[in-house]
């Protein structure tokens, strides 16, 4: 009874926050179930009168809203690859490899997780122009690879560094070349870390937008972030429901997969953070 | 063993194509955009040299006066709220929850992995107040006062940001911080406990000392995040009423891409550049000064 007494204010501050995460979201599924004139005309409290699914269809077709998705995923999943795979290979030649200047270019790296993107665009806005990719997804691609490469290189450095010296050092005995010490021994000691940065950068650049505005000039080009923020656009006047339901699906898709690697997307965003 | 862990070739196959995208497509560029605040002009139109008239242009441009205030004290007030709000939290699920904090601790978490532009436009809709009545005007007038335009105010427009970030991170941060005190020892708080120590002592003399670290590190990675802010405010209030809520990443992007001047654009990305590492350099050293006083 005591315990329960002082845990009391405790747990009031609990529901509370619970109520002040969860609410928005619920508000915000009911509204895409809602048509225009409840909108305009109902209170914001209220529940949906029918429930409208055909808003979630028409924001995926008429909102174009597939047309983004898609050019996220053929963006977003090829970049990934690359970072994940040129990261973790720099990694290990920065921290497991032993030569002369590592140090600096892992430095190098470090600097590049400072530097804003602002200060790159302009010359690559040139670059892609001067090369005649600008009505493509190409400059999208590239500028991702390059975003996510510094705090994934530096993040699979420390956590090769984690990794017993001696376990590479039996395996070149035993007459390894090092790149079967690295794709056999040294990639598998890090698997986890690598699903977890993997899962850090999916975040970071399927979340970007500043990117995603400047290099995509036609609608056709657009990713998901960019798409959503120009929706009102679309139907001139704000359609509610179709923009709600579009928020929804973006919102609760992101939601599923946290969900689904839940424990791994925690442990990866607090250690992503406190490493860089 | 040195031959081959030393092979220079490997190195250069195993480095080489990180090496060659951060190189072309971040160093170059970085230092090219060094260069183009020195021109006027952009991409399409060519460049003529001016000089530092860009740097002289900023130093008396009323609008990257304002761009940098907003930016400053963006960064400052939701840094210290995410922070100490985070730090909260993480008291909370360590100290009173225990155990049981498992759950809220992950739903707390997840609005941070949400995208930026929908939690933005979800909160633009919430505090709307026409066409339609969004919930908190609908509570204002039950309440029985006038509904509010949020978003018709510099200031309003400037707490309604600072509420959606901290309903985007402080979760996140309270995950970030609860590593760090989960990791003070048990028998450092049981002995100072035993000596009688209360329990803002405790807080003050131990939990904060000890959980400095990753208390600096927040504080690092909250300013360098805030100081360069842009998806959230973009899809929020676009920067509105007029400029009022426009941060220096937001001007930048306007003088570029909509004025196309490629070189004022420069200037300001490395006025926002010298910004990040001025205010991270300061948290560090005020940060070191603080844990040898302790």
């Amino acid at each position: 009874m005591r315990s329960f007494v002082t845990q009391l204010p405790a747990r009031l501050l609990v529901a509370i926050m619970f109520v002040a995460v969860v609410y928005p979201l619920v508000w915000m599924f009911f509204g895409s179930l809602k048509t225009q004139e409840e909108f305009l005309n109902n209170s914001a409290w209220s529940l949906p009168q029918e429930w409208v699914w055909s808003n979630y269809a028409s924001a995926w077709t008429d909102g174009n809203l597939a047309t983004y998705v898609r050019n996220s995923v053929i963006t977003v999943f090829p970049a990934l690859a690359v970072i994940v795979l040129a990261g973790t290979a720099a990694g290990f030649a920065l921290e497991v490899m032993v030569w002369k200047g590592r140090n600096t270019v892992l430095l190098m790296f470090l600097l590049g997780i400072m530097v804003p993107a602002q200060m790159i665009l302009l010359p690559l806005f040139t670059a892609y122009f001067e090369i005649g990719i600008t009505g493509t997804l190409w400059p999208l691609f590239i500028t991702y690879c390059a975003i996510g490469l510094p705090l994934t290189v530096f993040m699979m450095a420390t956590y090769f560094r984690a990794v017993p010296r001696e376990i590479f050092e039996a395996a070149v005995l035993d007459g390894a070349s090092i790149y079967k010490a690295f794709f056999l021994v040294g990639f598998p000691m890090v698997r986890n870390a690598v699903v977890t940065v993997a899962l850090v950068q999916f975040f970071f650049i399927w979340n970007d937008l500043l990117i995603a505005l400047t290099f995509t000039s036609s609608d056709d080009l657009r990713t998901i972030q960019a798409g959503l923020l120009n929706f009102t656009g679309e139907f001139g006047q704000t359609q509610y429901g179709p923009l709600f339901a579009a928020i929804c699906i973006n919102v609760f898709g992101t939601l599923a997969l946290y969900l689904f690697l839940n424990q791994k997307v925690m442990k990866g965003m607090a250690g992503g953070a406190v490493k860089g | 063993m040195e031959r081959v862990l030393g092979d220079r070739k490997a190195v250069l196959v195993l480095l080489g194509p990180a090496m060659l995208v951060y190189t072309l497509v971040m160093m170059i560029p970085v230092l090219v955009s060094l260069g183009y605040s020195l021109f006027d002009g952009n991409a399409i139109t060519g460049f003529s040299y001016v000089g530092v008239d860009n740097l002289t242009r900023l130093w008396g441009d009323e609008q990257v006066h304002q761009s940098l205030v907003f930016t400053i004290k963006y960064a400052l007030v939701l840094t210290t709220t995410q922070v100490a709000l985070g730090y909260g939290l993480a008291l909370l699920y360590v100290f009173v929850l225990k155990r049981a904090s498992s759950l809220i601790r992950t739903l707390l978490f997840f609005p941070i992995v949400l995208p930026t532009v929908a939690v933005a436009l979800m909160f633009q809709k919430f505090f709307e107040i026409a066409p339609n009545t969004g919930p908190v005007n609908e509570m204002l007038l039950a309440l029985g006062s006038e509904p509010m335009d949020f978003f018709g105010s510099g200031m309003s427009a400037f707490w309604v940001i600072i509420l959606m970030d901290l309903w985007r991170s402080a979760g996140f941060y309270a995950v970030l911080l609860y590593t760090g005190l989960v990791d003070i020892p048990e028998d450092v708080m049981e002995s100072a406990r035993m000596e009688g120590a209360s329990t803002f002592q405790m807080i003050r003399h131990i939990i904060i000392p000890l959980s400095m670290p990753v208390l600096l590190s927040s504080l690092i990675f909250s300013i360098n995040g805030t100081l360069k802010v842009f998806d959230s405010i973009v899809a929020l209030t676009n920067g509105g009423p007029g400029t009022e809520t426009a941060p220096l990443t937001l001007y930048m992007f306007r003088t570029s891409f909509s004025y196309g001047d490629y070189g004022y654009g420069a200037s300001i990305a490395l006025l926002l550049t010298i910004l990040s590492l001025l205010f991270t350099i300061f948290v560090f050293r005020s940060a070191r000064r603080d844990v040898t006083e302790a």
